[in-house]
């Protein structure tokens, strides 16, 4: 049950936003400019980014359903997601990809943990500027939702598949409140 | 030196809102409405200070000063007050409901399943509401997106800490909504 008295039944941030719609306002608009405005990288890429911090910050309400949108928004190459959640894996994926993504785990542990060599690395597998600010931007935002998301106890449904209609609104609708 | 060429010479996170206005609005928007909205009945001060706080435990050195200022200024008190809240809120002369809240911010720091209820349970007996709960959790954890933001960047610092007590009074008459945009 959540910490506070929130609607039954409605998931994780949903609910939050139903209770606060103040601020559910900019965090809807931080996460629809953030993973679907205009950006160097794919929305799918985003999403990406998005469950893989999730992941690590051991959110599973944000995992999911970010893993879900990033499967969707993939779409054929949607093996990708579980490649990289469940088996730790980021083969198939671009070397700038994986350039951020490690950039995007520094930054879940703290911003203070990238060095100047990840960043050069990053450049050298063709990552401009742009591309490294919104990593560190969505990793940053996620170590804020996820964190929104638990520390308030947020309802979070416990199947895969229950996440699959919502990835797939995520994905064509985005985020509004 | 920032990792990447913000385009800009401001200190802190006013250099990437600037760089990349399309999130820096919605960031201001965001602190606007958790810090210096007057529709809260957590008081400015206490909000500046959980966020100063947060920012204190996730080694941040231009948030913690910067909201480390306001909160000062707003509690007219020094900064050395600040600065003992920060290292020992314990044994700090505000009150047990601050405490309380202060406490859940520091597990949300760590991350957001350090919440215990029995936290929560402490905070409602010394008079939290809901509101006042879910508010210290979102400021906590949108510090640790800024803390991040400002870091991940290499963003630059002033290490004189007057500058962020100078400047306290000019931010909590303005407000947030244009910080970085014009000063």
């Amino acid at each position: 049950m959540a910490h506070i008295e929130v609607k039954e039944g409605v998931p994780g941030i949903r609910s939050l936003f139903q209770f606060s719609p103040e601020t559910g306002k900019p965090l809807c608009e931080l996460a629809e400019v953030l993973l679907r405005g205009p950006s160097p990288l794919s929305s799918a890429e985003r999403e990406l980014i998005a469950a893989y911090v999730s992941n690590r910050n051991d959110c599973m309400f944000c995992m999911n359903s970010h893993a879900a949108a990033a499967r969707f928004l993939f779409d054929e190459r949607k093996q990708v997601v579980d490649e990289l959640l469940k088996d730790q894996t980021a083969d198939s994926l671009s070397p700038k990809m994986r350039a951020l993504l490690w950039i995007a785990a520094k930054v879940q542990g703290s911003g203070k943990y990238v060095t100047p060599n990840d960043i050069e690395n990053a450049r050298k597998a063709g990552a401009n500027d742009t591309d490294i600010h919104d990593t560190v931007l969505i990793a940053a935002s996620f170590s804020m939702f996820n964190r929104y998301v638990d520390g308030l106890a947020s309802f979070t449904p416990a199947n895969e598949e229950d996440y699959l209609e919502m990835g797939k609104r995520m994905g064509q609708k985005g985020y509004h409140i | 030196m920032a990792f990447i060429d913000l385009q800009n010479d401001l200190p802190g996170i006013r250099g990437p809102m600037i760089y990349r206005p399309e999130t820096g609005t919605i960031l201001n928007e965001l602190a606007e409405v958790l810090l210096h909205d007057e529709d809260n009945t957590l008081s400015r001060g206490e909000r500046e200070m959980i966020g100063a706080y947060t920012s204190y435990l996730n080694d941040c050195f231009f948030c913690q000063n910067v909201h480390g200022a306001m909160a000062q200024h707003y509690f007219e008190c020094d900064m050395q007050f600040i600065d003992n809240i920060k290292k020992d809120f314990l044994s700090a002369d505000i009150s047990d409901k601050l405490k309380s809240l202060l406490s859940i911010a520091g597990s949300v720091q760590k991350g957001g399943r350090y919440v215990r209820s029995e936290q929560i349970e402490e905070a409602k007996k010394l008079g939290a509401t809901d509101r006042e709960i879910h508010d210290t959790v979102l400021i906590a954890a949108a510090f640790c997106m800024y803390n991040r933001y400002v870091d991940g960047l290499n963003t630059w610092a002033p290490t004189d800490r007057q500058v962020y007590v100078d400047r306290a009074p000019m931010r909590a008459r303005e407000g947030y909504s244009q910080v970085g945009l014009t000063k």
